[in-house]
């Protein structure tokens, strides 16, 4: 019989505390934005500016990724393809890189190549106008420049909402 | 088991908390390392394989084979002549399974050697909360050993051990990352070595001034270790990190250690890393070099590892960074080395194969080289 | 001097209670702002087979056990 100290006895205790700061929580994440996108001017890598509110008439997802971001990584081929497939019937994507040096970028860049404009937010203003909560961040804007859809994370599987959703704001 | 329906209510009650989102698996990586030790005599040497891939988006499976073989004698072995064993093997399969937030692991390990045999099961599970700026885990562990003596094989006793973690990672700024760990394990049985002994004075027989006596250890015995380990990255590419960690258990021993350490990479490929780590502990309370007379408590040791000491250690490591062209299956891979420099020194054990009379020959103090060579490749 | 089971209740209560806010408190590193942390340098464990022995020379010869894991930081992505 073990005698001496009874560690079960704390651990009775940590449970309720954690119990309870768990019902303090509140389930974050829907995957349904709301409001008007906020506009933006940003560097793009063909060394011209991108304005958001241009874009007005096309539907245009925003991706935030990072050269060290594993997840942002492995969906840049396919945004790639889904920009190739849309681009013809009015859609854009703008692959938006997060970082302070964007020579990291760059690199990636050379191993993944990707067709659609990366837009370098070296200051993090438009992340933080945007709010992002997750690395990756995904979102969706209509013809109207409003916010449809967020997707924060990738996992596989993912590319199949982002095209079901692209098919949708096109076709309105 | 009343602690794993704990932890599993734990676990039930984390899915609630924060976002819908998720974490990331441990990458897919293999480790090939050959590892050796040499110091006081003794030298112990094997290879290390560690294989871990993932299945899917949730599950990551990871084995790992390890061998120490043991080739030359210590000064216990040879002020005893006994038989140490000459080979153990280790081998352990784990499973780390992801949901959202929550990542839980599983694991087995079997370690054997022909006169100890040890098998532990354990359970840990650790969620991220706060926009991943923090980790808390909670892990259990217990054992099962086979005590066996190569000298007699009538002798058998079992030890049975628990393990119980407790553990919170918070990210304190861009640049600072900051654990707090507790640990205690708690043992009973056979917790004795039976190659040992402990001497006594005795004036009569053998003219060596002592005699021996099998060592009589405590059947239980408890511990807490609470550690904290802070990284910081510098304003240039580099990092420090720091550790200091407590211990003390119901034998009486009181240890801690602390331990800095500097990582430096080099150009695209290089990355050089130096570190000091100092321990000191007090000895047992059943412990002592030269008891007066047999039976004198009715617990004694003459295990060094029991007495007061410290060891100072210096490291130095040298990695390699390369990306294959050639093999599409491999991402990346690095071969590193590093060499560590460990001086022991002791206050109250004896170094009798030294000579003198018992109870004045010097203490023992010796170094220790210990190496490190590896391979890793990810994919 | 050895902690009794009120002292680990303390230790686990001075480690839980400052998450005792709600959970949807505002994380001051924002997700796009871990390119340090995520830097394999700042790895708490780079190397588990080469942590994993420097580990078990020491508790071999050492009376401490325990304490020794940790993970955290990284670059926090989905």
């Amino acid at each position: 019989m073990l005698t001496h100290t009874r560690p079960m006895n704390w651990i009775k205790p940590i449970l309720v505390v954690a119990a309870m700061l768990f019902a303090a929580g509140q389930i974050q994440a829907a995957s349904t934005a709301a409001g008007p996108a906020p506009d933006f001017t940003l560097k793009s890598n063909s060394g011209k500016n991108i304005k958001l509110s241009e874009l007005r008439g096309q539907v245009v997802m925003i991706n935030f990724w990072a050269s060290w971001c594993g997840p942002c990584r492995q969906e840049m081929p396919l945004l790639d393809q889904l920009y190739q497939r849309y681009q013809p019937m009015g859609f854009t994507l703008l692959g938006v890189n997060v970082e302070e040096d964007s020579g990291a970028a760059d690199k990636i860049l050379k191993e993944i190549p990707v067709s659609f404009p990366v837009l370098y937010d070296n200051k993090s203003k438009v992340s933080e106008s945007y709010q992002v909560q997750a690395m990756p961040s995904t979102f969706l804007i209509d013809r109207d420049g409003k916010l449809r859809y967020l997707h924060k994370g990738y996992r596989p599987g993912t590319e199949e909402d982002y095209q079901k959703q692209i098919r949708e704001l096109i076709r309105e | 088991m009343a602690a794993t329906r704990r932890i599993l209510f734990l676990a039930a009650s984390m899915a609630v908390c924060g976002s819908l989102l998720a974490a990331v698996l441990p990458e897919d990586r293999a480790d090939v390392m050959y590892h050796r030790y040499d110091g006081g005599g003794v030298t112990v040497d094997g290879p290390s394989i560690l294989v871990r891939k993932s299945i899917g988006q949730s599950v990551s499976l990871n084995a790992n084979y390890y061998v120490d073989s043991v080739s030359s004698a210590s000064v216990d072995v040879v002020s005893q002549a006994s038989p140490y064993s000459e080979e153990r093997t280790q081998t352990s399969l784990s499973m780390d399974y992801l949901h959202n937030k929550t990542l839980m692991n599983l694991s087995y390990t079997n370690s054997d050697e022909n006169d100890y045999k040890a098998k532990t099961g354990s359970f840990s599970i650790s969620h991220d909360m706060f926009g991943d700026l923090t980790t808390v885990s909670l892990g259990y562990s217990v054992g099962n050993d086979e005590v066996g003596n190569n000298l007699d094989p009538t002798f058998s006793e079992s030890t049975k051990r628990q393990n119980y973690r407790l553990g919170l990672s918070q990210i304190l700024s861009k640049d600072s990352l900051l654990n707090v760990n507790w640990e205690t394990v708690t043992e009973e049985g056979y917790l004795n070595n039976p190659y040992r002994s402990y001497r006594f004075r005795d004036s009569s027989g053998t003219g060596y001034g002592y005699a021996l006596e099998d060592g009589k250890y405590p059947r239980t015995r408890t511990s807490n270790a609470l550690a904290f380990k802070l990284k910081y990255y510098l304003p240039y590419r580099a990092a420090l990190s720091g550790e200091y960690r407590y211990f003390q258990d119901t034998w009486g021993i009181h240890a801690y250690n602390v331990e800095f350490g500097y990582i430096h990479p080099l150009k695209e490929n290089w990355t050089f890393d130096v570190r000091y780590r100092f321990y000191t502990q007090s000895g047992a309370d059943f412990y002592s070099d030269l008891f007066d007379r047999a039976d004198q408590q009715n617990y004694m040791a003459r295990d060094k590892e029991l007495s007061s000491f410290q060891d100072h250690t210096i490291g130095l490591g040298v990695s390699y960074a390369f990306k294959p062209e050639q093999w599409q299956f491999i991402d990346r891979g690095s071969f590193n080395l590093s060499l560590d420099f460990i001086r022991f020194s002791y206050d109250d054990f004896r170094d009798v194969t030294a000579g003198g009379p018992a109870g004045e020959e010097p203490l023992l103090g010796f170094t220790a080289n210990v190496i490190k060579a590896y391979l890793s490749i990810w994919y | 001097m050895m902690p009794r089971v009120r002292h680990g209740l303390a230790i686990a209560a001075a480690l839980l209670l400052p998450l005792l806010s709600a959970c949807s408190v505002e994380p001051w590193v924002k997700p796009y702002e871990r390119a340090h942390l995520a830097d394999p340098i700042m790895s708490m464990d780079r190397d588990p087979v080469a942590s994993a022995y420097e580990d078990h020379v020491y508790e071999t010869r050492e009376s401490a056990r325990g304490a020794e894991g940790g993970g955290g930081g990284g670059c926090g992505c989905n």
